[in-house]
């Protein structure tokens, strides 16, 4: 049974790597307008359960569902059929991903990247889509950025510009998977205060994350995985003050 | 006091006499016969000649590109069967030299006198149906498709294509999958992801070997003698050179016209690699620096 007010549901999800089993059974539900945040330690599945959301990876068993449909199948009498390629792109596109090494187009500028698939995919007419990328840029503080290339912006305003590349798209849900983690420390600040901007806007957010201050302020979950299982899920301040596991308090107790 | 490089000199030296002495050797041996190798340098049929080579240069690396992509691609299908199929063509095309291969095309014409499109095996299954019968759309003479200009072409454009896929595949593997995945989160669908995000990045890779391909495809098509393509520029001054009994100045002109035809493509190929290396480095661009020299005027 999938619950229609949900923008994402894992019931159960199971992933392997040829025999390593990574995902062991991840039970998760995000409501629209929340920010749920991830933490854990390195291999534990943070970005494999992200890239499921997405259908980048594809799940073994369980159920995942994006607001109400299940991602990578339909299904029909009780039975589950793949979706087509052409399909499962159809399903990406409502849903926003933020990569840690930042992933944009070296070959276009700033506001090409931005405008590349609302063009191509949302066949939005180039003026109106320009126009929209010049003010996404402006949004994420790069409107004086439109025309340079990635190579020749800082790390930050590189994240911040993969960032307005997704909104493009005008997702239902974002995801981010360590956002910060290959910057600068002096960068780290300006891509969180475009995050915190978003959530404060109400968009729905994923983000696997080693910033402790951003997921206490502006979490409204925070959940702890290790070794493929969710340990431990609650209120951030809750979980970060007062965590209920063991495990939960070793890690923190080497992060914090 | 500036070093000294006595050694230098002393090379420098050694090398311009050399080059003095090969210069009057040039000049003063009757048999280069400069103003005979001029005069017939541009002849008609020569200049015809040319053109013939630049044109089947271009054709065939046009298709041998275009089918090169196809099996590159082939080659990175996760069907076993495509990307085997692909594999076995590299390995086949790669192992045979082109003078071969353009022989062997040129005699398919004695193979079958006609070459007919239509459904396979169509005589076998209309006999199995107690008919006798066939279907067939076009009846092409095996004599006429594997001569001259064509042969060559089609000889040509299949072992180019066999390079020219490992270079192209090469090109895709260096891309980033970083590239792929977010252009699939964008909800891109594969063509697109290929034709918008990967090849034009897999080109910095890519056109460096292709212009070394074009300039080796130009100097191959004098292998063309094999088939042969009479048009063609070297099949014209060795005619000559025989036909007059001047056989080195015609061999020199060869030289000549091979040299400056590869100097015009090397040429080409430098602007194409800078065109391409675009978001390479933090090298401001042409219309970068015009934007940025506007908003200067601008403000000042
Ligand atoms: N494509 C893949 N093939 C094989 N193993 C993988 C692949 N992706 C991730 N893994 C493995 O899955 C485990 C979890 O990885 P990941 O989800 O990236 O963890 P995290 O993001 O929490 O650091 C790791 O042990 C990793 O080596
Ligand atoms: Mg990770």
């Amino acid at each position: 049974m999938s619950d229609d007010r949900l923008m994402v549901q894992a019931e159960q999800v199971r992933k392997s790597f040829g025999r390593t089993e990574v995902l062991k059974g991840i039970d998760l539900a995000v409501r629209p307008g929340e920010v749920m945040c991830v933490i854990g330690p390195s291999g534990s599945g943070k970005s494999t359960f992200l890239r499921c959301i997405n259908h980048l990876e594809k799940i073994d068993s369980g159920r995942l569902s994006v607001d109400g449909h299940l991602v990578g199948y339909r299904e029909k009498g009780g039975v589950l059929h793949e979706l087509r390629d052409r399909e499962v792109a159809a399903q990406r596109r409502d849903i926003g991903m933020v990569f840690q090494r930042f992933n944009l187009f070296p070959h276009m500028t700033a506001l090409e990247n931005v405008v590349e698939a609302p063009m191509r995919v949302r066949r939005t007419a180039k003026a109106a889509a320009r126009q929209r990328g010049v003010e996404l840029l402006e949004r994420v503080g790069l409107g004086d950025r439109a025309h340079n290339y990635p190579a020749q912006l800082s790390g930050g305003q590189q994240q911040r510009v993969a960032i307005a590349r997704a909104l493009a798209m005008e997702p239902r849900l974002m995801l981010f998977d360590e956002p910060t983690s290959a910057l600068d420390p002096e960068l780290v600040g300006e891509v969180l205060d475009v995050m915190r901007g978003l959530a404060t806007d109400g968009m729905t957010m994923v983000v696997v994350t080693h910033e402790m201050g951003f997921a206490r302020e502006v979490g409204d979950t925070l959940v702890f995985m290790d070794d493929g299982v969710v340990v431990e899920a609650g209120d951030p301040k809750q979980v970060l003050t007062d965590p209920q596991h063991e495990r939960t308090r070793a890690f923190l107790s080497k992060v914090l | 006091m500036p070093v000294r490089h006595p050694g230098r000199w002393v090379g420098a030296a050694v090398i311009a006499v050399l080059v003095a002495m090969f210069v009057h050797m040039l000049v003063t041996n009757p048999v280069f016969q400069w103003q005979f190798m001029v005069d017939n340098m541009f002849s008609d049929p020569v200049l015809t000649g040319a053109r013939t080579t630049v044109i089947m240069t271009i054709l065939a690396m046009v298709l041998g590109v275009l089918l090169g992509v196809v099996i590159a691609v082939l080659r990175l299908s996760p069907n076993p069967v495509l990307s085997g199929v692909s594999w076995a063509y590299v390995w086949f095309f790669r192992a045979i030299p082109r003078l071969v291969l353009l022989f062997f095309v040129a005699s398919l014409g004695a193979l079958y006198a006609t070459y007919d499109i239509g459904f396979p095996f169509d005589t076998q299954l209309m006999d199995l149906f107690g008919f006798s019968a066939d279907l067939r759309f076009l009846s092409l003479d095996g004599n006429q498709i594997f001569k001259g200009f064509l042969a060559g072409l089609i000889g040509l454009t299949l072992s180019e294509a066999a390079y020219m896929a490992e270079i192209v595949r090469a090109g895709i593997q260096s891309v980033d999958p970083g590239q792929t995945e977010a252009a699939a989160a964008l909800g891109m669908g594969r063509g697109q992801i290929m034709r918008r995000i990967v090849l034009p990045q897999a080109m910095r890779v890519i056109i460096p070997p292709t212009g070394n391909e074009t300039i080796a495809m130009l100097k191959d098509t004098s292998l063309l003698i094999a088939v042969p393509v009479t048009s063609e520029l070297n099949f014209q001054l060795r005619a000559i050179g025989s036909r007059t009994f001047q056989v080195i100045p015609l061999a020199v002109a060869s030289i000549l016209w091979y040299v400056a035809l590869s100097s015009v493509l090397m040429a080409g190929q430098y602007f194409l690699e800078r065109r391409f290396s675009r978001g390479v480095g933090n090298r401001e661009t042409r219309a970068q620096r015009a934007a940025r020299r506007a908003d200067q005027v601008g403000t000042a």
